[in-house]
């Protein structure tokens, strides 16, 4: 098992963090893996993605030349990105800020309104945890658990009784994979 | 199982040194390195040790050179510009015969250039970079754990042999999060410090810490000395790994992230029928001359590939190590990017003739 | 026979190498004699910095370690960080800590660093060979002023202490001069003054010493002495820019 996973989009958004609660939820199952993020010299507004790999085997190169999923949250970030993605792979976008492009014909895509979904929500904050919720329902990356305990591990805890609320977004985003049981 | 923390190469730098002993930290900010100073604020707190933003690289290396001599562990980090601003520290740190441990998580130069991954610092590393006849030990990671792992070693190497040791990283190994085991090494047996200025307690003569030999003779005995403890790091501390090159076709020489890029051509390169062969030196100073030297002799090797992120540095010691028996090529990538694959796996097959 | 004069423990029976009339031995054998009077000989560390002086770690029979040029309050924090409870004092030059070194003692005496400094200052570069330094005076003649110091082309002297004076950290500064005996008191005073200020952990001293150059000056030892005292004392007045009121228990 190989996956690179590409996450997308604003900063602010919750990208970065994002990475790494796949990251972590991958670690504690015992795989390898690697987050490697774009630093640059804006800290707040700018565009930001990082890179997750995770693998059975020792991981080489951190930079991710081919995708086996992109998760994005803008129209910029998509036409960065997209072309990066392998035949086959998965494009996920949060559609109340990005549209599909179509050129990449040969990737399954899978559009979320995750941001109108998680102002509905009262948290706007929960968009990405919606998108990460599909992308490993759909890839199967990490178990539910193992991603639930990432949140525990990586939040501080003063935000810890939100986990709960988290997780339903997580759940609502699982509902949108494609041939989900 | 052992315990992984997920961690960032550069935390991975400040926790190892902290778990070495190291109790004094001097740094000034700077891209892509940051975060060793950020840890280390917190955690010194936590361990009764002293950090402080100095007012510049070159204060924070002569805070370095004077805690050292004061007989402490102490370490300064940087990036690239930074780096170029301590030279003089490393110098006089050289010349006053010290142990200090440095960090360059390097970023693509020359000038301010960017904030982007890079190893166009190996000449300035291995090569001197500040005045007169001297040596670093230069160790070079290629994960967050051996981050860890070579920050310890570079401390033990620095008190064995009383000189710098530097980790050369990149913005990659910087900025990347990873696995980290925290193995305890068996303690070692180092050197004591009698040299060391503690105030002579009324017990014993004065010590002093210098490296100014006005006399010609004088310095020149110096020299010889320093000379013959480099030789000795040289025969005893020269490491390199060597993955698949017993019959290699190509040879390939990397260090640090292009090693992980270029250990991934193997498999591809064997299902195109070409035997790759990866040579990583993990010192860099001392060059692992010998162990390239070789793996290149084997009648198999039709050449040997540098690939370095700059525009050729390394590849130069390669080449000197190699000494004409075969073929040298290099490819190299500047400005933060890295190497692909595809176009490593794309010089191969030209180098093979396909 | 009673011995009524003697060398100091503080300083070891090695001929200086310093040129007849320049002051920086009596400096040093203020220094000395402060730290054998204040029985902190034993436990002080010294920072040689690099100038006339760049060897003094060979007189001064505490620890020594000798700095790059200008580095010696950078290298003093490394020092005293490690020992909190030693003394710690730099020896620096006008060229060494008011030209290439200015960051680092205005950034040690901004942290207070608790270490005490020793500047002196006798306007010119001795070691290269009578060059301008920024304490130069305006219209002195210098190997690179030969016309005298032009404020328009060559800018103004810089008055340390004053400069030092406004911050906080540098809780001791005083100016003092070597010119004559009743000032050579003076002076020794500061220096017992500076180490019991550090040793008090009150923060960072400074002490600038106005001091002679007669090879540099072309001038011959009275009369170096005496431009000290008539001329130089006009740029540079004495006096206590930062006094942290010590008891006087020693």
């Amino acid at each position: 098992m190989n996956c690179s996973i590409l996450l997308a989009g604003f900063g602010g958004q919750g990208i970065l963090s994002a990475g790494r609660f796949i990251a972590s939820a991958a670690l504690t199952e015992g795989k390898e893996v690697c987050w490697f993020p774009s630093y640059g010299p804006e800290m707040r507004g700018g565009t930001a993605n990082c890179g997750v790999i995770v693998s059975d085997k020792t991981i080489g190169s951190p930079f991710i030349t081919e995708a086996d999923a992109l998760v994005a949250m803008n129209s910029p970030s998509l036409e960065k990105f997209s072309e990066i993605v392998k035949p086959g792979g998965l494009i996920i976008i949060d559609s109340t800020l990005a549209r599909p492009i179509h050129t990449r014909t040969d990737v399954q895509w899978i559009s979320i309104p995750a941001s109108e979904l998680a102002a509905e929500q009262g948290n706007i904050a929960y968009a990405i945890i919606i998108l990460l919720g599909c992308l490993i329902r759909q890839t199967g990356l990490v178990g539910r658990e193992s991603f639930s305990r990432a949140l525990f591990e990586n939040l501080p805890l003063r935000h810890h009784h939100l986990i709960p609320a988290e997780m339903a977004a997580f759940d609502q985003g699982g509902n949108y994979a494609v041939g989900r049981d | 199982m052992e315990k992984r923390v997920l961690m960032k190469g550069n935390e991975a730098i400040a926790e190892a040194a902290i778990r070495a002993g190291c109790r004094y930290y001097f740094g000034y900010p700077i891209t892509p390195q940051t975060e060793i100073m950020h840890y280390m604020a917190k955690r010194m707190v936590e361990v009764g040790g002293t950090v402080i933003q100095a007012e510049s690289e070159l204060a924070a290396i002569n805070m370095v050179y004077g805690a050292a001599a004061a007989g402490a562990r102490a370490m300064t980090s940087s990036s690239s510009p930074g780096i170029s601003l301590k030279q003089e520290g490393f110098s006089y740190i050289a010349g006053a015969e010290l142990p200090a441990v440095v960090a360059n998580i390097v970023r693509a130069g020359p000038g301010l250039g960017g904030i982007l991954p890079s190893q166009g610092d190996y000449f300035q590393a291995t090569k001197g970079g500040g005045h007169g006849d001297y040596r670093n030990i230069v160790l070079a990671p290629a994960s967050v754990q051996e981050l860890y792992e070579m920050t310890i070693e570079a401390f033990n190497l620095a008190d064995r042999y009383r000189m710098l040791a530097l980790i050369l990283g990149d913005g990659a190994l910087g900025q990347m999060m990873e696995p980290v085991v925290f193995r305890d090494k068996e303690p070692i047996d180092l050197p004591k410090k009698p040299w060391a200025v503690t105030g002579t307690g009324g017990v014993r003569p004065h010590n002093t810490i210098t490296s100014i030999y006005i006399k010609a003779d004088v310095l020149e005995a110096f020299n010889r000395k320093l000379q013959a403890k480099y030789a000795e790091v040289s025969r005893r501390e020269v490491r390199a790994e060597c993955l698949n090159c017993e019959d290699a076709d190509i040879l390939m020489v990397a260090f640090g992230t292009c090693s992980r890029i270029g250990r991934g051509i193997i498999p591809i390169a064997a299902a195109q029928g070409v035997r790759v062969g990866l040579i990583r030196p993990i010192t860099l100073w001392p060059f692992p001359s010998d162990v390239i030297a070789r793996a290149a002799a084997q009648p198999s090797v039709k050449a040997v590939l540098t690939i370095e992120l700059s525009c050729g540095q390394m590849v130069e010691d390669v080449r000197l190590a190699v000494d004409g028996m075969k073929p040298i090529a290099f490819l190299g990538r500047s400005g933060g990017n890295l190497p692909t694959q595809k176009e490593i796996l794309q010089k191969i097959m030209k180098m093979v003739g396909r | 026979m009673q011995a009524v004069f003697k060398r100091t423990a503080g300083l070891l029976n090695i001929p200086t190498h310093y040129c007849p009339g320049c002051t920086h031995g009596i400096l040093h054998r203020l220094i000395a004699e402060a730290m054998c009077e204040l029985d902190i000989l034993h436990r002080t560390i010294g920072v040689s910095s690099v100038g006339c002086t760049y060897n003094n770690y060979e007189y001064f029979a505490c620890d020594m370690v000798q700095a790059a040029h200008g580095r010696a309050p950078a290298v003093a924090t490394g020092i005293k960080r490690v020992h909190p409870s030693k003394s710690v004092f730099t020896y620096q030059g006008d060229g060494d800590l008011a030209a290439i070194g200015t960051a680092e003692i205005i950034h040690a005496a901004a942290r207070g660093e608790k270490i005490s400094v020793f500047f002196a200052n006798n306007a010119i570069y001795g070691m290269t060979s009578g060059q301008m330094a920024p304490t130069t005076l305006i219209g002195q003649v210098t190997t690179t002023s030969p016309f005298g110091r032009d404020p328009d082309a060559q800018g103004h002297p810089i008055n340390v202490s004053e400069m030092m004076a406004t911050l906080p950290g540098a809780v001791y500064v005083e100016r003092v001069s070597l010119h004559d005996y009743r000032h050579i008191i003076q002076a020794k005073k500061a220096v017992r003054k500076a180490f019991r200020v550090q040793e008090a952990g009150l923060g960072f001293s400074l002490v600038e010493v106005l001091s002679t150059c007669p090879t540099n000056w072309g001038m011959d030892p009275p009369k170096s002495m005496d431009w000290v005292a008539e001329v130089m004392i006009q740029q540079y007045p004495l006096g206590l820019f930062r006094d942290p009121k010590l008891e006087e228990s020693k």
